[in-house]
């Protein structure tokens, strides 16, 4: 495997995320897949949204909107719908993109806009200091269920592969290697692509540590799994608590992403092109009102 | 009766066509350079419920739909129950006699009843026709063309599939003409005049494209929504990316994005969608993103009054979002003022790299009106983008760097040799965040005096409102938004009564001009005429200004203001 340099994605300033949390691993691997296509630093967005995981976009080369709580992926969306010449990548956590964001997630999926969606998914809210998230297990004892979670926890891969996301794959923050070769192949899909990594949460998550996953974690390559069948990934994708497969549940090369219908972002967008109508278009315009 | 204009209403139920009367009469009027001025008012429901619309026709450009009518159109009986009261006297009643019944008659009123049974031929009998019967009947009545009314219904049929659906419209128009018997010289004569018949949503869009919006986003919601159908069906046309999104949310959040990203966005709500985008709002102030969002209010609170009008959402504008940040809030006053200051708002919204609210009501939003095709002049529409960086040397770029008007020039994501990041969290001129760990009050107070200091800048470029009307008056109107066509019809029939009047029309709201105190403060007998029930404008102006204007004329039943209506309550004050 060629060394990657992946200094060329890398800031100065320093992440403020608690030491082990399963977020280095992903700007890691974000960095390094970045790296590895060779993309320059200033065509590339990163949109967050609220959350730890969500200060991403301050601690890598590259243009960053930090958005509202939930909001990454309409505002990744508007990015990438304004001038498609950008990387557009959306990046956040579990709570944000699963919980508040959940239906704006549905409807990425859907919509299949050529985004990667990174999500670092620790099962927790870490930021507000351990209260359970949408994908906390059932029974988990967190601040906010501390007799064990009433609720059961959402499958974002069966969600991403039922709402029509393209290309859907989950990464263990404890396999870098692995993960950034998924997150390039991911960026290189055309279409909407969620990339869920497992992120553990040192601080609050004490049933999901490193130690859980690695006991349980198989990589789907490994046992021929066959991304473009969507029965056997809505299959595998069901996996949970006894064995948990990483790797790329779901490929659908065919569905066209947005970028490719719409007349005007397939033209190029709008941002660089000229903003204002020729004199003929403008009376034209008015005509229409006689 | 007024010589010079006539007033139609029609009324029925939703479905039967009300709406089509309303658009054939509006088209005839214009094409025949006269003035035209109509209002749908319409219940929330698809099938049924009471709609009326009422289409005033005149010699001269005219700013509202009127009073009552010289001619009524109920399209069944139930409508004619209850609108037969209202036709002025020496009026006429015209009706489809195989679906209504006239048992006890006015003796000041004309009734005309013609059976659409009886006088379609054949093709033509389908109960949608007694419209276009009664529409040729109309037009025989007031002497208008018949002609160019064949012209009309041909265009809106165009095409060789609607060739014999015009035929057979053409048909029927000439039995409503040729078997009514009654004339009335209502002094409508045709004008050698050309007028654009358009909504106000309409001139918002188009102007708006006009002055470079490329990114428009939108969920449905009433009456906001026919700038989405105007935006959808011209997107391509004219390279124009539209958006139908999942939520409001997502709307707004979506066109912060292509702002960001350096297309002129704007989205467009009312005030219940409003409220879902108002946390975006705030956050585009933070992050200094251009964007224009337009509320066009309906009556509230809640779902409130869907389809009916009010001002009730100045409030909400203004407190939209946590915390403070730069913003502007225009109301155009009639659809000129739409078409120009959509435009313009883009341009403040890019300059000053803030959120600008454009408020609109029902009223203006859906009523079409029309205006001298000289009055919508693109040339006179300035695309201004503010300060934009194309390259950038040396050592680093300062995103939010402090300047003496607070505006810090912005490079578009994609410009080479640089980056940075928007973030809604407090920040360094940078961009760095300094919240969480690394809080600074030093920076904070830096960065939000930087932010609010646009402010200052932009009240000196607002220009003041113009006081029309006598120097020495007995009264003095104060009104923003929808309601400047109804004070300067009213303050004309003040005149013919020998009352002095002025009447000031506020458009741009916030931030508030504190000359504009100045100015009322010239007057002894000031009244504020708002379509809302606590007179939020009054409030905003005594809460900036220390001005008090104790004198209101509120209206908040749904319906907007009508000439006599305000006439009438004037004089309580006189």
């Amino acid at each position: 495997m060629p060394v990657v340099d992946i200094k060329k994605y890398q800031v100065e300033l320093n992440p403020t995320w608690c030491p082990g949390c399963g977020d280095y691993g992903l700007l890691r691997g974000l960095q390094t897949a970045l790296a590895k296509l060779d993309i320059d630093p200033s065509r590339v967005v990163i949109v967050s949204g609220i959350g730890c995981s969500s200060n991403l976009p301050h601690f890598i080369k590259g243009y960053g909107y930090h958005s509202l709580h939930g909001r990454s992926l309409p505002t990744a969306q508007g990015i990438k719908m304004a001038n498609p010449d950008l990387l557009v990548i959306a990046a956040g956590g579990d709570g944000d993109g699963y919980g508040i964001g959940v239906g704006h997630f549905v409807h990425a999926c859907r919509r299949n806009l050529d985004i990667t969606y990174v999500v670092m998914n620790n099962q927790i809210y870490g930021l507000t200091t351990g209260q359970t998230s949408p994908t906390s297990d059932f029974g988990s004892k967190t601040k906010s269920s501390p007799d064990g979670n009433y609720e059961f926890g959402l499958n974002p891969i069966l969600v991403a592969i039922a709402s029509g996301a393209t290309f859907v794959a989950r990464t263990f923050s404890g396999e870098p290697e692995h993960m950034s070769e998924i997150i390039a192949k991911a960026i290189q899909h055309r279409g909407f692509a969620l990339v869920d990594d497992i992120s553990p949460c040192v601080t609050y998550n004490k049933k999901n540590t490193y130690q859980w996953f690695k006991e349980r974690i198989y990589k789907l390559e490994d046992v021929g799994h066959n991304p473009y069948d969507i029965s056997q990934a809505m299959q595998r994708a069901s996996e949970w608590e006894d064995k948990i497969p990483i790797g790329i549940f779901y490929i659908n090369p065919d569905k066209p992403s947005h970028d490719q219908i719409d007349p005007v972002i397939r033209d190029g967008g709008v941002v660089n092109k000229p903003i204002e109508l020729t004199e003929e278009q403008k009376k034209e315009i008015l005509q229409a009102f006689l | 009766m007024e010589q010079g204009e006539v007033i139609i209403r029609v009324a029925g139920s939703a479905g039967d066509g009300v709406a089509s009367v309303g658009d054939t009469l509006s088209k005839l009027a214009s094409r025949s350079g006269l003035g035209v001025c109509a209002y749908n008012s319409y219940q929330s429901v698809i099938r049924g419920g009471f709609v009326w619309l009422q289409i005033r026709i005149s010699n001269e450009k005219v700013y509202t739909h009127g009073d009552n009518p010289h001619i009524l159109i109920p399209l069944n009986q139930a409508e004619y129950e209850r609108h037969k009261d209202s036709v002025l006297p020496g009026g006429f009643i015209v009706y489809n006699e195989d679906k209504v019944k006239v048992t006890e008659k006015r003796s000041d009123v004309n009734y005309v009843g013609l059976s659409l049974r009886q006088l379609a031929p054949e093709q033509a009998k389908q109960p949608i026709m007694q419209n276009t019967l009664l529409v040729g009947s109309v037009v025989k009545i007031t002497g208008l063309d018949r002609d160019l009314l064949e012209d009309v219904v041909r265009k809106s049929f165009g095409g060789k599939k609607g060739e014999e659906v015009a035929k057979a419209n053409i048909d029927v128009i000439n039995a409503g003409y040729n078997n009514t018997n009654i004339t009335y010289d209502f002094g409508i004569r045709k004008q050698n005049k050309q007028y654009y018949v358009i909504t106000g949503n309409y001139a918002i869009a188009t102007g708006a494209v006009i002055g470079g919006c490329k990114f428009y986003s939108a969920y449905p919601m009433t009456p906001a929504t026919s700038i989405l159908h105007w935006f959808s069906a011209n997107a391509k046309k004219y390279g124009i990316v539209v958006k139908q999104l999942e939520d409001e949310i997502a709307v707004i959040n979506a066109a912060i994005g292509a702002g960001f990203a350096g297309a002129r966005a704007m989205c467009a709500t009312s005030g219940g969608g409003f409220s879902l985008m108002t946390e975006a709002i705030g956050s585009a102030g933070m992050t200094e993103t251009p964007i224009v969002v337009v509320n066009s209010m309906r009556g509230g609170p809640s779902t409130g009054l869907p389809t009916k009008t009010e001002q009730g959402d100045l409030f909400q504008a203004l407190g939209a979002s946590q915390g403070e940040y730069p913003k502007a809030i225009i109301a155009p006053k009639d659809v000129v003022s739409c078409f120009y200051l959509a435009p313009e708002a883009l341009n403040l919204a890019e300059r000053y790299q803030m959120p600008v609210i454009l408020l609109i009501d029902f009223l203006l939003s859906n009523g079409y009106y029309g205006v001298y095709t000289s009055e919508l002049d693109p040339s006179k529409i300035k695309i201004e983008r503010g300060e934009i960086i194309t390259s950038v040397n040396g050592d680093g770029y300062h995103r939010y760097k402090d300047t003496p008007t607070g505006v810090s020039p912005r490079v578009l994501p994609g410009t080479p040799e640089t980056y940075y990041v928007a973030a809604t969290d407090e920040h360094d001129e940078k961009g760095i965040l300094i919240s969480d760990i690394f809080t600074d009050e030093v920076k904070r107070k830096k960065m939000m005096e930087k932010r609010m200091r646009k402010m200052e800048h932009v009240v000196k470029e607002f220009p003041l409102p113009t006081v029309e009307g006598d120097e020495k008056p007995d009264i003095t109107l104060v009104g923003w938004g929808s309601t400047y066509g109804v004070i300067k019809e009213t303050a004309q029939l003040l005149r013919k009564e020998k009352v002095k009047v002025n009447h000031i029309h506020v458009e741009y709201l916030y931030p508030v001009k504190k000359e504009i105190s100045d100015i009322l403060s010239k007057y002894k007998n000031v009244v504020i005429v708002e379509n809302n029930y606590s007179s939020q404008y009054a409030k905003l102006l005594r809460m900036e200004t220390g001005y008090h204007i104790d004198k209101s004329i509120l209206k908040y039943d749904g319906e907007p203001f009508t000439p006599l209506y305000l006439l009438n309550e004037v004089k309580r004050y006189l």
